[in-house]
């Protein structure tokens, strides 16, 4: 399958990128890395060697960038604005739960469980790779379980 | 519900072109003879298209010039702003650079010499023809008038036939008689 047009690729995917980036970073710290995100994904995508897998491509810039955010605020010491908000669906719930935990596993476990990518994906989202990703994956499961049962 | 507001979305719009990550910017002029699909590169106008089908036109734009193709109204300003003075009788020709390096040599020579045709003034397939070195191509011109990327910038409305009638064009005949009314070419 041949790349489509960025025209294409962004007006399929700005919508759920820029929700999910609110519920990660509230809607004002969102504006910032929803440009950053779409200037990422534009410089990189004449190199992408096909058309699969985009959506989780988007998926995997997005939440390198919140990342990198969370952590430029909590060195700032700073704490984003968290929109609470009905009806969540189930990510969104994953995400609330996981939300204790250290940022990489927080991220791997949302990744992995709520989006449903897999973790060749979630190392490249990490800067790291399947493994760490999995490792990452499962020690936020863990956690999230003794936390449970505490 | 977070939306994204056409706010946010103009402002990525305007930094994937300040930032040069595209190949080819495009939008959507309104124009006394209907909405111009206007496309841009970095080196300068690269289509015009009447009645254009956007999503196909796009399609057709990542062929020709890479797939990083964006709506984004900034590299397009100088365009309309140009083809609104054109529009309203203040501006007799174009400014605009134009990037028609993907054409084939003869193109590009047909093109030149009709870009030198003056504002009001018209020229058959035939002189076009033989402006280029090739007298006996009147037919080919003819083509390449009708394939005209940039109508309206590189004036193929100024092209008719050897009887004086208006042949075509690629826009519709009603075009190519309200472009040459408006420059007086037309009584």
């Amino acid at each position: 399958m041949a790349l489509p047009p960025f025209e294409c690729f962004y007006e399929d995917h700005r919508d759920e990128i820029y929700a999910f980036l609110v519920r990660r970073l509230g809607s004002q710290r969102a504006e910032d890395a929803f440009q950053e995100t779409f200037l990422k994904a534009l410089r990189a995508y004449p190199s992408l060697r096909h058309a699969e897998h985009l959506r989780a491509w988007a998926y995997t810039i997005a939440s390198r960038v919140a990342i990198d955010e969370h952590r430029r605020l909590s060195a700032d010491g700073e704490l984003p604005e968290l929109p609470v908000q009905d009806g969540r669906p189930a990510f969104a719930e994953l995400e609330h739960l996981a939300e204790s935990l250290p940022p990489t596993e927080r991220a791997a476990v949302v990744l992995r469980y709520g989006y449903d990518l897999d973790y060749a994906d979630i190392g490249a989202a990490l800067g790291s790779n399947a493994t760490a990703a999995r490792q990452a994956a499962s020690a936020g499961i863990r956690r999230l379980r003794r936390k449970e049962t505490q | 519900m977070n939306a994204l507001s056409p706010e946010l979305d103009r402002k990525f719009r305007d930094a994937a072109a300040r930032d040069h990550l595209l190949d080819v910017a495009y939008d959507l002029v309104d124009t006394p003879v209907g909405e111009l699909l206007v496309a841009a590169t970095d080196h300068g106008l690269c289509r015009i298209v009447y009645d254009a089908s956007a999503e196909e036109e796009v399609e057709r734009l990542a062929r020709a010039f890479g797939v990083r193709v964006l709506r984004s109204a900034k590299p397009i300003d100088g365009a309309r702003r140009e083809l609104d003075e054109y529009f309203e009788g203040k501006r007799r020709g174009f400014d605009l650079p134009v990037d028609v390096a993907m054409l084939a040599d003869f193109n590009r020579r047909v093109l030149r010499e009709l870009a030198r045709v003056p504002y009001g003034h018209v020229v058959t397939y035939g002189e076009l023809a033989a402006r280029a070195a090739r007298p006996r191509a009147a037919r080919a011109v003819g083509t390449i008038m009708n394939r005209n990327p940039l109508p309206i910038v590189l004036p193929c409305h100024r092209v008719i036939g050897a009887n004086g009638k208006l042949v075509g064009y690629g826009g519709g005949l009603e075009r190519k008689e309200a472009l040459l009314r408006l420059e007086g070419a037309l009584l």
